[in-house]
């Protein structure tokens, strides 16, 4: 038992490590984000300020580039989901010999760095543009959106796949037999029971979209974003408006992830009760009939 | 461009699809089922048209031609737009060679700048991964197979929570910390160790501790994917037969994790070596990782076709390292790519 004891301490003593060094470094940031110095300062603390928040908000480069993102990160999810859920359903179907072939294809940007994916986007629809006369299309904002999609619809894809693992092919058949067109099908049970998937697929490919940098950088052309705003701003020199913006996205995630804690907390509770209930319900069944 | 190419890369993949369909048609002619539905009798028409659409924009327009085309252009010379499929655009491998060996002018023999650069950004990525697999290990076991599920749950939480912080925010916080007036100088200094701050920036040492610390989420949530499959029976047994705890880690969980182990090995590597924003952020005047290269390839030498041959080179790297990893844990691609 001693032993067991032993081996306790020492484990929380790695985790304690681990999570400085996971923290550590944000936790310093976002001290910095209210010193006064004009160079990001931890220590020594000379005085606690707002003011790094005033003027990054006043920083018109950086709105614009949020803007943009912003708009970047719903075209990506109105782009990536319907062609994430369209790859995994033809996954499901497709003939078993062109599968492996299909799922290398359609997986391989997920494995590819993201620099790579901007550059071969920004050269193919430089040409293709000028070959058709759509000028128009070589545009940052939109390379940008199309560049994320080829990766974040993998991401997609592979929320929906292992979603549709689970799908029990009877109630579409079922449906059908019942005089349902596959139209009807589609939209009437696969779409609700993918639902869940949806979401979360919609919630990642935003996310993605909207930390993206590498691709990017490359897709964006004259055009800017949150991320290559503010890789210039971090090379040029470091501001302490920099932290705060950094406080600002701590912030917002942290809540976001407490929030969806609670809320499957809730969920949770809610399955246990229902399924109390079922047991319940069964048991009574089971006691009423004759023995 | 040129007709042969526009054949390859617009033919080609046509191509292959016939070839798949001729094959698939061929069976169903062979099988002679008669109960069989074809793939619009199965989805509807208008399902089955978007579903054709969706792959095909995706799969094509989105993947596969914009890199078939990428190879391409690696293999033309940097033309003005009117030149172009004209006599001067010829087929070369002049770029690649710029990378082995630098231009004509220079006297060196070797491109010594770039390939240096590529050996270490090679060897960096490599010795991150390992690291990041070794700091990953006990946390990852432990939320898998030791900890009560809410334990196990605070653990995502703190997870995720940098998670989301932006990759550039990370490598800034690293600047704040390891600058010559950072907080690790600043302290040294005031303390009375130091008394000329060290340039961790300039020695790199910011730049490996910030890659290090940048994905190495990547490599958690595959590994604990895929040591919480395991069945704790089995861990169980071992301890009672008396397997001491070193041989229960390498006979039994390890062996079992192998898939997630190689999917965050290739991911950990493959964002190592095609990081951008920690080398732009964290790099020393004199350091040189890969991916800057690259990208002054394009946006500073403005040589779209030699920055597409290098960035050819760093995929085929990444590929390389996929079949090694492949082979060295007997995985299959779709256990890496999950």
């Amino acid at each position: 038992m001693s032993s067991n004891l032993i081996w306790r301490i020492m484990f929380a003593f790695y985790s304690l490590v681990f999570f400085g060094f996971l923290f550590g470094p944000l936790v310093v940031m976002s001290v910095t984000a209210f010193n006064t110095p004009q160079y990001p300062q931890a220590y020594p603390f000379v005085g606690f300020t707002w003011d790094w928040f005033g003027i990054l908000l006043k920083d018109r480069g950086l709105m614009e580039g949020l803007w943009n993102s912003l708009i970047i990160g719903f075209v990506v999810v109105s782009i990536s989901v319907p062609l994430g859920l369209a790859g995994a359903i033809v996954m499901t179907q497709i003939q078993a010999r062109a599968r492996s072939l299909y799922y290398i294809v359609v997986v391989s940007p997920v494995l590819t760095p993201g620099v790579i994916l901007g550059i071969s986007t920004v050269i193919f629809w430089r040409d293709v543009s000028e070959v058709l006369g759509i000028t128009s299309v070589y545009n940052g904002m939109f390379l940008a959106s199309l560049g994320q999609s080829t990766f974040i619809s993998a991401y997609c894809m592979l929320i929906f796949m292992s979603r549709l693992q689970r799908f029990d092919r009877s109630q579409e058949e079922a449906a059908l037999d019942l005089g349902a067109s596959q139209t009807q099908v589609f939209f009437n049970i696969l779409i609700p029971y993918l639902k869940p998937a949806l979401v979360s697929a919609a919630a990642i490919a935003f996310l993605s979209s909207f930390e993206n940098y590498n691709t990017t950088t490359f897709a964006i052309l004259a055009d800017k974003t949150l991320t290559t705003v503010l890789a210039g701003r971090v090379r040029q020199g470091t501001t302490p408006a920099i932290s705060a913006l950094a406080v600002l996205i701590i912030v917002v995630s942290l809540t976001g992830a407490i929030a969806f804690e609670l809320a499957r907390r809730a969920e949770d509770r809610r399955n246990n009760a229902r399924a109390r209930l079922a047991a319940e319900a069964e048991r009574a069944e089971l006691s009423a009939l004759p023995a | 461009m040129k007709p042969l190419s526009a054949f390859l890369i617009f033919g080609g993949p046509l191509l292959v699809i016939a070839a798949y369909w001729w094959l698939a048609h061929r069976d169903r002619i062979r099988a002679n089922d008669p109960n069989h539905v074809t793939f619009f009798q199965r989805n509807g028409g208008p399902v089955g048209l978007y579903l054709v659409a969706g792959v095909g924009i995706w799969a094509l327009v989105l993947i596969v031609l914009p890199m078939l085309y990428m190879v391409d252009y690696s293999f033309h010379p940097k033309l003005p737009p009117a030149k172009r499929a004209g006599p001067e655009d010829y087929y070369t491998i002049e770029n690649y060679k710029y990378f082995l060996f630098g231009s004509t002018r220079s006297t060196a023999s070797w491109n010594v700048t770039h390939l240096n650069a590529f050996w270490l950004t090679i060897a960096v990525s490599l010795i991150i991964t390992v690291l990041n697999f070794a700091i990953c290990y006990p946390i990852a076991y432990f939320m898998a197979q030791v900890a009560h599920d809410s334990t196990m749950r605070k653990f995502m939480l703190l997870l995720i929570v940098p998670y989301w912080v932006n990759e550039l925010l990370r490598a800034f916080a690293f600047s704040v910390i390891f600058g010559t007036s950072g907080l690790i100088n600043a302290f040294l200094i005031a303390v009375g160790v130091l008394t000329v701050p060290i340039d961790f920036i300039g020695r790199d040492i910011a730049l490996y501790a910030g890659l290090t610390y940048a994905y190495i989420l990547m490599m958690m949530f595959p590994l604990y994917n895929a040591i919480e499959a395991l069945d704790r029976n089995q861990v169980e047994a071992a301890r009672d037969l008396g397997a001491p705890w070193w041989r229960v880690h390498l006979n039994i969980v390890m062996p079992f994790a192998k898939p997630g182990i190689a999917s965050g090995c290739t991911l950990v590597f493959m964002l190592c070596a095609g990081a951008l924003a920690a080398p732009l952020v964290l790099g020393g005047p004199k350091s040189l990782w890969f991916t800057p290269i690259v990208y002054d390839r394009f946006y500073q030498a403005f040589n779209w076709n030699q920055g597409s041959a290098y960035a050819i080179i760093l995929l085929l790297t990444c590929v390389i390292f996929v079949m090694l990893v492949m082979r060295l844990f007997k995985v299959s691609f779709s256990e890496i790519a999950r």
